[in-house]
């Protein structure tokens, strides 16, 4: 019994431990992003790898995600004869919950994983070794423009997931299920606010884009220089963003709706 | 080149006690519980190839990452230039690195751009040249390495030798006074030796560097070196030139240059007695 209160006790050490770690490599990064800024070129090669290159997964994941959607709901509110509001639904759902966690979700997956193994590897090969030889600061040349890139796509990709998603609600919905068109628009566009859902739902994917960043670079940037710790690293990247994405998803609508 | 020639007469005249660009003092260092270093002491002379020997594991990467400030002694001093190291600030520190290159053991090239790319960096990161200067000072440092010809290609595609090249290249982009060479020699063909043999006494001798090169191949490192070390259990047990270190009566000396397998640095690693480990009554 001892033995497990002691093993508990370790693991709340260890969590705390990397959790303050973590804090100041974002104190860190925060101080070298003004001057990362001045180097652009840096930041758009990282908004490419990590957002251009996952617009596949996150659009056909958007697409199916919105037809299943529209489907499950179309069949609920078929029971009660409010099947004109799909079109409500189906946004309300995309922008506020579904696009900004499930891209965050999606976004570890992909761009995660890349993130942190990269860097990993670039330990592993003495390239980042190398540029401290070289008088040049690893954490401001390589993990910095990566957060940015992170932090910048993940909204991006948020908006184009829900747009998707959209998209495939309406084609199953109106186009195969027999929605009322005009009623799918109209009560979308009378329903959903600018500030209240949409600008919620951005807000929200750029707390995820930090989060998820900032765990892909950490553990990418701390893994200890073998094959098995860079898969450790890219494996804790993937689990704890997603632990993250929804602990702070639930702590951000409780905020946002003003109720817990 | 004249210059060059008399700057390098100078330096060698002038060499005396005085005249070494590193100094290192009683070296205490450990990693865990275990002790690298216990008391070592070292010079490296100006404009020189100083080389460190040693079996594996007695720290000669350690050696150069402490030289380099990766990491901090336990206590002792690293002089360079008659600076501390170990009481450099991070902005000194990086001050001092980029008058220092440093060949890793595996080249370290970044993998992401090609050998242009690789040799530019430096020069991208730190100075304010304009592109066409650039291109003539990387142009001009793989010539000296004998890879102009391969300024397109990835690290991917080059061979071990040439992208140790390639580093070399890299190493020399800033006009460095120190270079550090790690195991250079390791996993390398016959040909690819050789040339890299060549190129650090070369280099060191056409553009007036001091080289320190860490190895533990004897024959490759006597043939370029004006000194070496030879460090075993954390100390120097021998040091001078390579002819020297021949003619050294000591175990350890004779073990190591003549490559016996058994000696005062045992064969076996410290084990329990081998029949009773092979019965299972070593518990």
């Amino acid at each position: 019994m001892k033995r497990v209160f002691q093993d508990i006790w370790y693991s709340v050490q260890d969590f705390l431990q990397t959790f303050g770690s973590s804090q100041l490599f974002l104190v860190r990064i925060l101080a070298g992003v003004p001057a990362a800024f001045l180097r652009p070129g840096l930041i758009i090669k990282q908004i490419h790898g990590s957002g251009v290159l996952s617009l596949a997964i996150i659009g056909i994941s958007g697409f199916f995600v919105g037809m299943v959607l529209s489907l499950q709901a179309y069949n609920s509110l078929a029971r009660f004869g409010a099947t004109e509001s799909l079109g409500v639904l189906a946004a309300l759902a995309l922008t506020r919950e579904l696009g900004p966690v499930v891209t965050a979700l999606l976004f570890a997956g992909r761009a995660g994983t890349a993130l942190a193994s990269e860097i990993g590897l670039m330990r592993a090969t003495d390239q980042l070794s190398g540029m401290e030889m070289m008088a040049v600061d690893p954490v401001r040349r390589v993990v910095v423009p990566r957060f940015i890139g992170g932090v910048i796509a993940m909204p991006l990709l948020a908006a184009i997931f829900s747009a998707m998603g959209l998209f495939g609600a309406w084609l199953e919905g109106v186009m195969l299920l027999g929605v009322d068109e005009g009623a799918f628009w109209q009560q979308m566009r009378s329903q959903v606010d600018v500030y209240d859902d949409v600008l919620a739902g951005i807000l929200k994917s750029f707390v995820f884009g930090i989060a998820a960043s900032l765990l892909a670079v950490f553990e990418g940037y701390n893994s200890i220089p073998t094959a098995e710790g860079v898969s450790r690293a890219t494996t804790r990247t993937v689990v704890l963003t997603a632990l993250a994405v929804l602990v702070l998803n639930f702590m951000l609508t409780a905020a946002l709706i003003g109720e817990v | 080149m004249a210059a060059r020639e008399e700057k390098g007469v100078l330096k060698s005249d002038s060499r005396g006690s005085e005249d070494n660009i590193v100094v290192i003092r009683d070296l205490h260092y450990s990693r865990g519980h275990r002790k690298i270093y216990e008391g070592l002491n070292l010079e490296i002379p100006r404009g020189r190839v100083t080389a460190i020997m040693g079996p594996s594991g007695t720290g000669k990467t350690t050696m150069l990452r402490l030289i380099t400030g990766q990491i901090l002694p336990d206590s002792g001093s690293i002089l360079i230039e008659g600076q501390d190291v170990a009481k450099m600030r991070r902005k000194q520190l990086y001050e001092y690195r980029k008058r220092i290159g440093m060949l890793f053991q595996n080249g370290a090239l970044l993998t992401d751009i090609n050998v242009y790319e690789n040799v530019a960096f430096p020069l991208r990161e730190h100075t304010d040249l304009p592109e066409r200067l650039i291109r003539h000072i990387v142009l001009t440092k793989l010539h000296a390495v004998g890879l102009r010809g391969a300024w397109h290609m990835m690290p991917s595609e080059l061979s071990g030798g040439m992208a140790r090249r390639v580093a070399l290249a890299r190493a020399i982009a800033m006009d460095p006074d120190l270079i550090l060479y790690d195991e250079p020699f390791v996993g390398l063909d016959p040909i690819s030796m050789g040339v890299i043999v060549r190129l650090i006494r070369r280099m060191n001798d056409a553009l007036g560097l001091t080289s320190i090169v860490v190895s533990h191949d004897v024959d490759e490192i006597s043939s370029i070196s004006d000194r070496t070390y030879l460090i075993s259990d954390g100390r120097v047990v021998a040091s001078g030139s390579p002819e020297d270190l021949q003619d050294n009566c000591s175990a350890v000396v004779m073990q190591f240059m003549n490559g016996m397998a058994d000696g005062p640095v045992p064969f076996h690693y410290p084990a329990p007695d081998y029949g009773e480990q092979l019965l299972g009554r070593d518990n």
